[in-house]
């Protein structure tokens, strides 16, 4: 237990200066720290399934697309409390999280890297296709919209929530599950972990983290949900910022959401990289050089810089 | 024989040739030639669109062949490969632009495309290659992003459009209007990737590619540069994508950043139909994918254009689902 208390204390640091946050900053900073939240959110998500368990995913941007979805189509058509909606989405994306996750049972490195991506490239035609229900295009327009302060508070309550649930699952029986069948299926049938329910489990907690983070992020879209807004580069974002915070670990998470977060909002003011090609180029640039130079991201940073204070 | 030619053989048995045991797959094909043969003798719609679907199913080939010669070498997915194809399309658009005839510019872009494929395995690729699966993917990610950012920063996100490479004419046979586009298109893919499968059956560089491939330590033992062959491999790689940029733009009419992304999709679906690891495999799923999706999309209502990517994919689920290692794959043996 005392190993935890350095944890628990910066755990404690950060949930009080997100606390202040909203009382000291700008309407529109308010909004860009929201938008971190919810890449804090997705990126969790994924870094359960692929830096834990390691299932490798290039679509988790159809979750939450799905969950984008779910939360603009009922309160378009329902008028639903926003904060049911996010949980309809969360409970939507972990069925479908499951069914996708029952392929992969029998798919694993690149063969499921492939399946995901095409996932990711094909979700965005489904809304084009079924336009009464979908909107087509132009996409939809939930019936209400929310201020920037709820959105941040929504964000954050969820991303709290669910870094508890995740620091839970995965020091746990669950936790260890899923790293033994990262670090070797084989060995983990062997040792008596049942791969049909622990990687399944796995897709649809990483998958339900983030249909709320879709949902969130349509809500922060002022209840837009948009098909281009769900596009490949999405799914591509969430992996950058899972790269970035290093993989199988959760202290890098607030690093690598905000790198992804905040730099298409930050840069626009920033000459030659304000534009989308400019940011492009740096998150591509960015996420080669943290695979080359720092293969366990921002996390291992940390690491390095924790044992070099020790000694 | 000495024991050196019969490894040699056996080398060559092992990367190119069918598993006997596949007859039922060649039965399969056989069947579909036959089904296609009847329905375009009976019907001038089908012939034409099958000789549609056999042209774009050769760049999906094509692309496809890709990405096998890569998954052979490295045992990973180049994501990047489509985009890569993209960019070094837009090469040669630029090329043109400077005046070149179309035919320098495809020259000139397939040296470029080699110089940068391999450029890019020695740089990018070799550092992370033994780390993981997971590691090398996310590299080509990186690729994938920085690639399209490029683009978009030095040409911009509009239409682009090129020289018709083989004019707007067609063929006439028996009322079956063929344009001279989709001919040229298989004609140029065809013969790359037979000049390609040539490099790699009759060449010492080729048999040294294959070894490297296959056997890493024991082809270095045996004095081949391993890794040389794997930069080689990725360079003749972006050669395909190139050939496959090239052909795919006219077929899309106008060339932009998004040009490879759905091709990319349909490369997957032929590259795991016909195995991951076959070259002859990726050509045929290629072929196969592009006359499927032509025929659904134009016989069955309910597939509109806006859901080939969508059964594309359900495609590929289906395939790893019921036949992981393809039609002309082997099952791969996991060890701890």
């Amino acid at each position: 237990m005392r190993s935890q208390i350095p944890a628990l204390a910066s755990l404690l640091v950060v949930a009080a200066v997100l606390c202040l946050l909203p009382f000291i900053l700008s309407e529109y900073n308010i909004y860009l720290v929201a938008q971190v939240g919810i890449f804090f959110i997705a990126v969790l998500g994924l870094n359960i399934l692929t830096g834990y368990t390691g299932q490798i995913s290039i679509g988790h941007g159809a979750f939450m697309a799905i969950g984008g979805y779910t939360t603009a189509v009922m309160s378009r058509d329902h008028h639903t409390n926003l904060v049911v909606t996010m949980l309809m989405a969360f409970a939507i994306c972990f069925v479908v999280g499951l069914l996708v996750g029952l392929p992969a049972l029998r798919l694993s490195g690149v063969y499921l890297a492939l399946v995901t991506f095409a996932l990711a490239v094909s979700i965005p035609q489904i809304p084009l296709q079924y336009s009464t229900f979908l909107g087509g295009s132009g996409g939809v327009v939930s019936s209400r919209s929310v201020s920037n302060l709820w959105i941040y508070t929504a964000t954050w309550a969820c991303s709290a929530i669910l870094f508890v649930l995740a620091w839970l699952i995965l020091r746990g029986r669950l936790g260890r599950a899923f790293r033994a069948v990262r670090d070797s299926e084989i060995a983990a049938v062997a040792s008596g972990v049942e791969l049909p329910i622990y990687k399944t489990l796995a897709f649809g907690i990483s998958a339900a983290y983030a249909g709320v983070a879709g949902s969130l992020f349509v809500l922060a879209a002022n209840g837009f949900a948009q098909p281009s807004e769900f596009d490949v580069f999405l799914s591509l974002q969430l992996l950058v910022g899972a790269a970035v915070a290093g993989l199988g670990s959760l202290w890098g998470i607030l690093a690598g959401a905000a790198f992804v977060g905040l730099l298409p909002q930050v840069s626009t003011s920033v000459p030659v990289i304000g534009a989308q090609h400019g940011r492009d180029v740096v998150f591509g640039a960015a996420v080669i050089l943290v695979m080359l130079l720092l293969p366990d991201g921002f996390a291992g940073l940390l690491a390095r810089i924790r044992r070099l204070a020790r000694a | 024989m000495s024991a050196g030619t019969s490894a040699v053989g056996g080398l060559r048995a092992r990367g190119w040739s069918i598993d006997p045991s596949a007859a039922t797959v060649v039965l399969l094909l056989v069947g579909a030639a036959i089904f296609l043969l009847v329905g375009c003798l009976r019907s001038t719609t089908f012939a034409q669109l099958t000789v549609q679907g056999v042209a774009l199913g050769s760049v999906y080939g094509s692309l496809a062949l890709a990405l096998v010669l890569v998954y052979r070498a490295t045992h990973v997915i180049n994501f990047a490969q489509g985009e890569l194809a993209m960019f070094t399309t837009y090469i040669a658009y630029e090329l043109m632009l400077h005046g070149l005839s179309y035919w320098e510019a495809f020259a000139a872009t397939l040296a470029i495309a080699f110089a940068l494929g391999t450029v890019l395995q020695v740089t990018l690729i070799r550092p992370v290659q033994h780390r993981s699966v997971i590691a090398t993917v996310i590299v080509t990610v990186g690729l994938f992003i920085l690639i399209d950012g490029i683009v978009n920063w030095i040409w911009g996100g509009d239409y682009k459009s090129m020289p018709s490479p083989f004019g707007l004419g067609a063929y006439n046979v028996g009322g079956v209007v063929i344009s001279h586009l989709y001919v040229g298109m298989v004609v140029v893919v065809l013969s790359s990737v037979l000049l390609v499968w040539a490099l790699f059956r009759f060449t010492k560089l080729g048999l040294g590619m294959r070894a490297a491939a296959m056997r890493p330590a024991a082809a270095a033992l045996v004095g081949v540069r391993v890794d040389s062959m794997l930069a080689i491999g990725w360079g003749l790689a972006a050669v395909l994508g190139a050939v496959a940029g090239l052909m795919a733009e006219p077929s899309q009419i106008f060339l932009s950043p998004t040009l490879m992304q759905p091709i990319l999709v349909y490369a997957f679906a032929a590259a795991v139909l016909g195995g991951l690891e076959s070259p002859a495999g990726a050509v045929v799923g290629g072929v196969l994918i592009g006359v499927t999706l032509t025929l659904i999309v134009g016989y069955v209502p309910q597939i509109s254009s806006e859901l080939q990517l969508p059964f594309a994919f359900a495609v590929l689920l289906v395939i790893l689902l019921l036949k992981p290692s393809g039609l002309f794959g082997r099952r791969e043996v996991r060890r701890v």
